[in-house]
């Protein structure tokens, strides 16, 4: 049915999904508990950073990317000096480019989740001798669960979707850096439109499960 | 034995500004109007007002000294929250092991089985705390605190999100809480019946400050500087059952100073009690009148008489013995009996209350 230049698209776009998803929680869980709670006066810098994103166009952040990681960018020279491969166009580099591009669908409900619980939770464990680091995995991740929820399946689906920032820095390397959207685009421009239908019909039946997942995983509150 | 705790934290509403030297052992009540800083007292106690200067050791151990403070974790205490602060996704016996699993062996003095029978929750081990109601809640909670073997228990009105009839089915448990575990207790409280039923010691808190402080029975029974407590003025004293009158259901409780007759609550003749007697059940008469439906006739003495809030009352101070006793009257009835300090005078009590 799919070509093996189109699955190996579908292969790679999983791939680059769940590797960022995988980074984004573990980024986003302490840059998110630290928003929740923290008075520092650069919260709303960061803050505004992280959610920066989702009002940039694609292009936008993808080009200062390009040029950040490029041999002559200040990450690229510090890559080059540390005997590493240059980013952009390959995996690594749309791995990293992903974790920027998606990191408020991460971090936003991780962080309305850990603001939701408050400090009358932490008080009382504190009272019952949990320190910080024990309150944080025995009381705070299970009260947090369904963030996390919401958060690796917003990362995931939002990097599935990913376009112009891919185009960017990846290019549309088949088999390296081609993911769906660029081959469905690629499809398109040579007029393949049934090749195309395949991919993009695919990719609605997943967003469309997406959430429905998210919506069956909503916290169970009072029934 | 004793709890020494001075603080200093400025809030915008109010400063709390103490310095108390508490007993080590027993109920010590912090008592004051909501909003007078009772609570937030409580919480430097534990260490969680982290912008509290001060000092506190807790029976010979220093919690804070300055700048060095123990952390609330590695405190030896047990806190119970007004709103419980079950865990939500944890079930009954999981809330209770919370705690218990953090502690060395060698601190565990209260087994969890010992917790769980005090408060009666065998029951709701296999509950979650969704299911629980409100009273079963807050029993939860207290056990939950027991179980760590707290050397110190912090109970923030533990009953105040109650209604009267759940407290009345959990005040039994903190009487035997009190009674039978060697923990010293610092209860926040504004109600002046859980008080009195419960306290040893009372600590008046008002607007940041202890205004006043000492044994229940002597503070109860002080009139400088009033308490203010209005209708709920009045004396608490313990006593013995010596007789239980089975045709009539009284008990007659003989106390320093005297006897009353009280509805029998069940106690054991020999058995302590503790009776609670409101100024305003308190007349006075210059001469015994035995025509009345009055049955609690007690000769007393005048100590002396202030005036109350209102300009047409008066709190009269009396001694029955050993034991001092309140009466509230109006200044036009005090006026026209002559009372003085010294006269002899015959309390009419019209209600005796067994508190516990």
């Amino acid at each position: 049915m799919l070509s093996p230049s189109d699955l190996a698209a579908v292969w790679l776009t999983l791939k680059l999904a769940g590797t960022a998803t995988a980074v984004l929680l573990l980024l986003g869980t302490p840059l998110a508990w630290w928003l929740a709670r923290t008075r520092h006066w650069a919260k709303g810098m960061i803050g505004a950073l992280v959610t920066l994103p989702l009002v940039l166009p694609p292009t936008v952040l993808g080009f200062y990317l390009l040029v950040l990681m490029g041999p002559d960018g200040m990450l690229g020279r510090l890559l080059a000096a540390g005997g590493l491969q240059a980013l952009p166009f390959t995996f690594a580099g749309l791995v990293v480019a992903s974790v920027i591009y998606s990191m408020p669908f991460v971090v936003q409900p991780l962080q309305q989740a850990f603001e939701a619980i408050g400090e009358q939770p932490l008080e009382a464990a504190a009272t019952l001798r949990a320190d910080p680091w024990d309150t944080f995995f025995a009381v705070v991740l299970p009260l947090a669960r369904p963030g996390f929820m919401t958060a690796g399946v917003l990362g995931f689906a939002h990097t599935v979707g990913e376009f112009g920032v891919v185009l960017m820095i990846g290019g549309n390397i088949p088999g390296k850096t081609q993911v769906l959207s660029m081959a469905i685009y690629n499809h398109v421009e040579a007029l393949e439109y049934e090749a195309a239908h395949r991919l993009a019909a695919g990719m609605l039946a997943f967003s469309f499960t997406v959430l429905l997942l998210l919506n069956a995983l909503k916290p169970e509150r009072i029934r | 034995m004793s709890i020494r705790a001075r603080f200093h934290l400025p809030y915008p509403a109010f400063t709390l500004d103490v310095d108390l030297d508490l007993p080590g052992q027993g109920i010590t009540a912090f008592f004051g109007r909501s909003g007078s800083g009772k609570t937030t007292l409580l919480r430097c106690i534990a260490g969680l007002e982290k912008a509290a200067a001060g000092f506190l050791s807790v029976n010979g151990e220093i919690w804070q000294e300055g700048a060095r403070r123990l952390p609330v974790h590695r405190r030896p205490l047990g806190y119970v929250f007004q709103d419980a602060r079950l865990f939500p996704h944890l079930d009954v016996a999981a809330n209770l092991d919370f705690g218990r699993r953090r502690i060395a062996t060698h601190q565990c003095c209260v087994s969890l089985a010992r917790a769980v029978e005090l408060l009666g929750i065998g029951h709701l081990l296999e509950r979650r705390c969704e299911r629980l109601s409100g009273g079963e809640r807050q029993r939860v909670a207290i056990a939950r605190a027991l179980a760590t073997s707290p050397r110190l228990l912090l109970m923030d009105e533990p009953l105040a999100a109650l209604d009267h009839a759940r407290k009345q089915e959990i005040l039994p448990y903190l009487e035997q809480l009190r009674d039978e575990m060697e923990i010293p207790v610092l209860y926040v409280s504004h109600a002046p019946d859980e008080v009195a039923r419960l306290a040893d010691h009372i600590v008046v808190i008002d607007d940041g400050r202890a205004v006043t402080q000492g044994p229940l029975a002597e503070v109860l029974a002080r009139v400088d500087p009033p308490l203010r407590l209005g209708d709920d003025a009045g004396v608490v004293f313990s006593g013995t059952v010596v007789e239980r009158d089975a045709e009539w259901h009284l008990a007659r409780i003989v106390f320093a100073g005297g006897e009353v007759w009280v509805r029998d609550g069940g106690a054991a003749v020999g058995r302590r009690v503790r009776l609670r007697i409101l100024a305003r059940d308190v007349s006075i008469a210059r001469s015994r009148h035995d025509d009345a439906s009055i049955m609690n006739l007690l000769p007393a003495t005048v100590v002396s008489h202030v005036a109350e809030d209102h300009p047409a009352v008066a709190l009269l101070q009396l001694r029955v013995g050993d034991t001092p006793m309140l009466a509230r009257l109006t200044r036009h009835s005090a006026s026209r009996l002559e009372l003085a300090p010294g006269q002899q005078v015959w309390a009419q009590i019209k209600a005796v209350v067994l508190v516990g």
